[in-house]
């Protein structure tokens, strides 16, 4: 049965009226039109869908809407201006971090808190940190030379 | 991939969730393994009781020489350093190799145990460490020894009428040893073996293989593994009668690398 539920999206509060069992993911994209995360496995394996829940990254395909209401979400939509996205974004772009894009939203969410978190990381670490996100276009070499791009930037 | 439909209550007192459990309502902590089973359709439950926000489901505090340790703290904060000293140390090592970190962000130490997945990494480590599961009926609470509260493939403990409020661990000595090694395909992914020794100052050292489609399989007294880890292993090993030669290898493999890693 389909409820309402009120949770704050990128700065918004919105009110969405879903069925308890709806993913995060299409909360977003079917009913805010915030097509930016993207769906692949949905079984919370593959990473395209992770964005920020309560400040810190999550699967939004295995968290589902009942569960969402009063909690606070920053799709990739959301960090438009935040500065270390920006550094990511050019960072992508210069070491071809992406070639179909499928994966980059949930890539870039991650990167920004490898960035934030692990301000020492390595390429050894950043692999090992982006094992939870599963791209089929790069091979990963430019995703971890762009993360670790910006890492040194901010030493 | 999307899950049959199903109601959601989100209880705000313990009295309330004990309530829904009655009435046949799938409790869920972090959502991280119940998440994928309801979006499989491996598990189609009338209700989910959404656990996180029951006053005290997370945090950890430290009292006369234990350490508490809510069951909704997560995974990441426990990669943290939510517990302090030696203990810490050993639970943040084995939280840090947990999955990936947007799950760990949400992923709970006792819904894991809870769930009780065979691969899971809690369900092997906390078999081998010294305390208590803290649970909640109606009748109050009661206690089971770490050791004995997974009894086996997703089968715990735990009453279907009752809820793992916490688990309690006493505070390790700094000379306390420890071995942890799993094999998974890829980091994050299902361990196909796991093994941990922890050798306490003045106790007999313990040692848990685990993660091998069986419940973990606890061993009370591991000196011998530590005197010798590949001989102890092999002979350890050879006594499961594992059907798979390549899942028996890698036990032996796990066990006699954690015991090294403890002597």
């Amino acid at each position: 049965m389909k409820r309402d539920v009120t949770l704050t999206v990128n700065g918004l509060l919105e009110t969405v009226r879903v069925e308890p069992r709806t993913q995060l993911a299409e909360v977003l994209r079917e009913e805010l039109r915030l097509t930016g995360t993207h769906l692949g496995c949905e079984h919370g394996v593959c990473g395209a869908c992770t964005v920020e829940v309560d400040g810190a990254p999550a699967r939004s395909c295995i968290l589902h809407a009942g569960a969402c209401a009063g909690a606070v979400v920053r799709s990739i939509e959301g960090f438009a201006e935040d500065a270390v996205m920006v550094a990511l974004r050019e960072a992508f772009s210069a070491e071809h971090a992406l070639q179909c894009g499928y994966c980059t939203p949930g890539m870039l969410v991650v990167a920004r808190d490898i960035v934030l978190r692990l301000p020492g990381a390595d390429a050894v670490r950043v692999r090992e940190e982006l094992a939870g996100n599963l791209c089929r276009c790069t091979g990963y070499q430019g995703i971890v030379h762009a993360i670790l791009r910006v890492l040194e930037s901010r030493r | 991939m999307k899950p049959a439909a199903f109601g959601y209550d989100r209880p705000l007192d313990w009295a309330a969730a004990l309530g829904l459990l009655v009435q046949g309502a799938r409790p869920m902590a972090g959502g991280q393994s119940l998440g994928p089973m309801l979006n499989l359709r491996l598990a189609m439950p009338e209700a989910v009781a959404d656990l996180r926000h029951l006053p005290g489901f997370a945090g950890v505090a430290v009292r006369d020489g234990v350490v508490r340790i809510g069951a909704g703290t997560t995974h990441a904060a426990l990669e943290d350093g939510a517990v302090p000293g030696r203990l810490g140390a050993i639970l943040a090592g084995v939280a840090r190799r947990i999955a990936y970190r947007p799950v760990r962000n949400r992923g709970t130490i006792g819904g894991s145990l809870a769930h009780a997945d065979p691969a899971a990494d809690w369900v092997a480590v906390l078999p081998c460490l010294p305390g208590d599961a803290v649970l909640l009926g109606a009748a109050g609470e009661r206690r089971v020894p770490l050791s004995r509260f997974v009894l086996g493939v997703f089968e715990t403990a735990l009453a279907a009428d009752e809820l793992l409020l916490a688990v309690e661990i006493p505070v390790l000595p700094e000379a306390t040893r420890w071995g942890h090694w799993k094999f998974c395909r890829k980091p994050g992914e299902f361990s196909k073996a796991t093994a941990c020794v922890l050798a306490v100052p003045g106790a007999a050292p313990r040692a848990v293989l685990a993660a091998l489609d069986a419940g973990p399989c606890l061993l009370d007294d591991a000196a011998a593994l530590l005197r010798a880890p590949v001989e102890e292993a092999a002979r350890i090993v050879a006594g499961l009668a594992l059907e798979d030669p390549w899942r028996a290898a890698l036990a032996k493999r796990a066990l006699a690398q954690a015991a090294e890693m403890a002597a």
